[in-house]
């Protein structure tokens, strides 16, 4: 019996990042629509979208191999399992022995080197150069995710996720610099890494600017609503991993009596709502960089989550 | 309590040392004047809080004057300067701002390295100021050397200063007339500073420094 409630409760974890994702992704649009003061779509939108996606015949380029139609599922279920590992609404689940941050890492540069392969697949001239700038912005973001990983495990004691959100809300860990600073650092990797403003514009076609929208230009149909369901399943676990390493609050720990089970999921759809609305409101306040900027937008970030790890080393003392 | 005193004296100190990064980083001159006068600012908290801590009111005055002083009056004065000489729009190309960033972690890992097995014996909140203090130091030399901009560069020397006043007030009972005369020395750098500038502006019609270069004499001989 207690098994088949551990499982049933992994299985809400999965289920609400999968539902949740598209909303998460109608919400920012929808308040960034009204940011620019245009109407916009209603915040369900991208699920009608998918809908219709997923109905759509898929055309496929004469040369395109078996790699570019496995890649979008591939796309689709590494992010999925690294969105349903990062803890939500409540730690210690049944697979929360393998939610460990570098792993979860490993599971996004997995799914950027299918997508990164599947945009080179078809030898247009856009998938090479979306391929060739994804991968120069993994290059710089990568190193930083391991040292904002790096500190947290610091405070924490464990690369683990469901345990650092523990030890968070458990022990009184203070004001740390070092966490300020890896948050700061988390933000910029995560917009870089959601192909957000500064870095690509989700919104447009347009060449000069475009990142992961130029990858994916040849898909179309069924792959293209894979693609769009990773990419909002992509933003929801920056937003849950952010969430569960720095505002851990409201997590249902140990016990899991309904009561806590249900703080646990509307602090988490709060926590949520407060992120993607303060995401377009970051997008329409600056402007989009230009490609050869990259590196120091993110040389930034990179600095700040050195730092906090120097800052670390210096409380503790070596 | 001890803990949260340690953990606030921490935030302020490592906010100052950030913001020393913010000013290697930044290439707009008036952001650069706003976040001098930022860690100023800090500067001034910092030093407010160790008075409170340590008990030492006349750390208080001290407090007082980088506040007045540093983050009102010198700033106001450099946004004065800057703006007569027509050049507070002007994005100043920062050389090599990744490596320069590089450096910049290089040399905090290196005064943390350095201060840290010598301060063994006096108390962690001390020895951290100290580290802090000394990388504060390292990187207004840093932006010393890599501005071209006459007006940066003196910021990165306040900035520089300001990583004194923070090492000062750390190591417990710095006699108040050092810090009136560091103080004075300062404003009177500063005035020195604003001449000198209007001087080169006046000669070189530029106020970066390369201009001067060509008027050194080995470079000729050399070439």
């Amino acid at each position: 019996m207690a098994l088949i409630v551990e499982l049933a409760l992994q299985g809400v974890q999965m289920v609400l990042v999968l539902a949740v994702a598209p909303f998460l992704l109608g919400i920012t649009r929808v308040i960034k629509a009204r940011l620019l003061r245009r109407i916009g779509p209603p915040p369900w939108q991208p699920y009608l979208d998918l809908w219709k996606l997923m109905h759509k015949e898929a055309v496929l380029a004469h040369n395109a191999s078996w790699l570019y139609r496995v890649a979008p599922y591939l796309v689709f279920a590494a992010t999925w399992v690294g969105a349903a590992l990062v803890p939500t609404y409540a730690t210690n689940l049944m697979f929360s022995w393998s939610a460990d941050l570098i792993a979860i890492v490993a599971l996004l540069a997995t799914a950027r080197f299918a997508l990164a392969l599947a945009g080179m697949d078809v030898g247009t001239a856009f998938g090479g150069i979306g391929a060739s700038r994804e991968m120069m912005i993994a290059s710089l973001a990568e190193p930083a995710m391991l040292l904002i990983v790096f500190s947290v495990a610091l405070v924490a004691g464990t690369t683990q996720l469901s345990a650092i959100a523990a030890t968070f809300i458990d022990s009184h860990v203070g004001l740390r610099v070092s966490l300020g600073l890896a948050l700061f650092a988390f933000v910029f990797v995560a917009v870089a890494e959601n192909a957000r403003i500064p870095i690509d514009n989700p919104a447009t076609h347009l060449e000069l600017t475009m990142v992961h929208e130029a990858m994916v230009l040849e898909y179309s149909g069924r792959h293209l609503a894979m693609i769009e369901a990773a990419a909002a399943l992509k933003l929801v676990l920056y937003c849950s991993l952010l969430a569960c390493l720095f505002f851990p609050f409201g997590m249902a720990t140990l016990e899991k009596e309904p009561g806590d089970l249900i703080v646990g999921i509307v602090s988490y759809l709060g926590k949520l709502l407060v992120l993607g609305s303060l995401l377009p409101i970051g997008e329409t306040a600056v402007a989009k960089m230009r490609v050869f900027r990259y590196p120091i937008f993110l040389g930034g970030a990179f600095a700040a989550a050195a730092l906090a790890v120097f800052l670390l080393f210096v409380s503790r003392g070596l | 309590m001890q803990s949260a005193a340690f953990d606030i004296a921490h935030l302020l100190a490592g906010g100052m040392l950030v913001l020393s990064f913010v000013l290697l980083y930044q290439d707009r001159i008036t952001a650069v004047l706003n976040v001098f006068a930022l860690q100023a600012l800090a500067l001034s908290l910092s030093v407010a809080w160790q008075a409170l801590i340590q008990d030492a009111p006349h750390l208080l005055v001290t407090a007082a004057i980088a506040l007045v002083v540093k983050a009102i009056v010198i700033p106001a004065a450099l946004h004065r300067i800057v703006r007569r000489l027509g050049i507070h729009r002007e994005i100043e190309e920062v050389i090599g701002a990744g490596p320069t960033m590089l450096t910049g972690l290089g040399l905090v890992a290196l005064s943390i390295l350095l201060v840290l097995p010598v301060g063994s014996s006096v108390s962690i909140l001390v020895r951290e100021d100290l580290a802090f203090a000394l990388a504060v130091i390292l990187l207004g030399l840093l932006m010393m050397i890599t501005r071209r901009n006459a007006v940066t560069q003196i910021v990165g020397f306040m900035s520089l200063e300001n990583g004194l006043v923070l090492a000062a007030t750390g190591a417990k009972g710095m006699p108040l007339v050092v810090e009136f005369s560091v103080a004075f020395s300062i404003l009177i750098a500063f005035i020195v500073f604003g001449v000198f500038v209007f001087r080169i502006r006046e000669r070189f019609d530029t106020v970066d420094v390369t201009a001067l270069d060509q008027f050194r004499g080995e470079r000729g001989e050399h070439l």
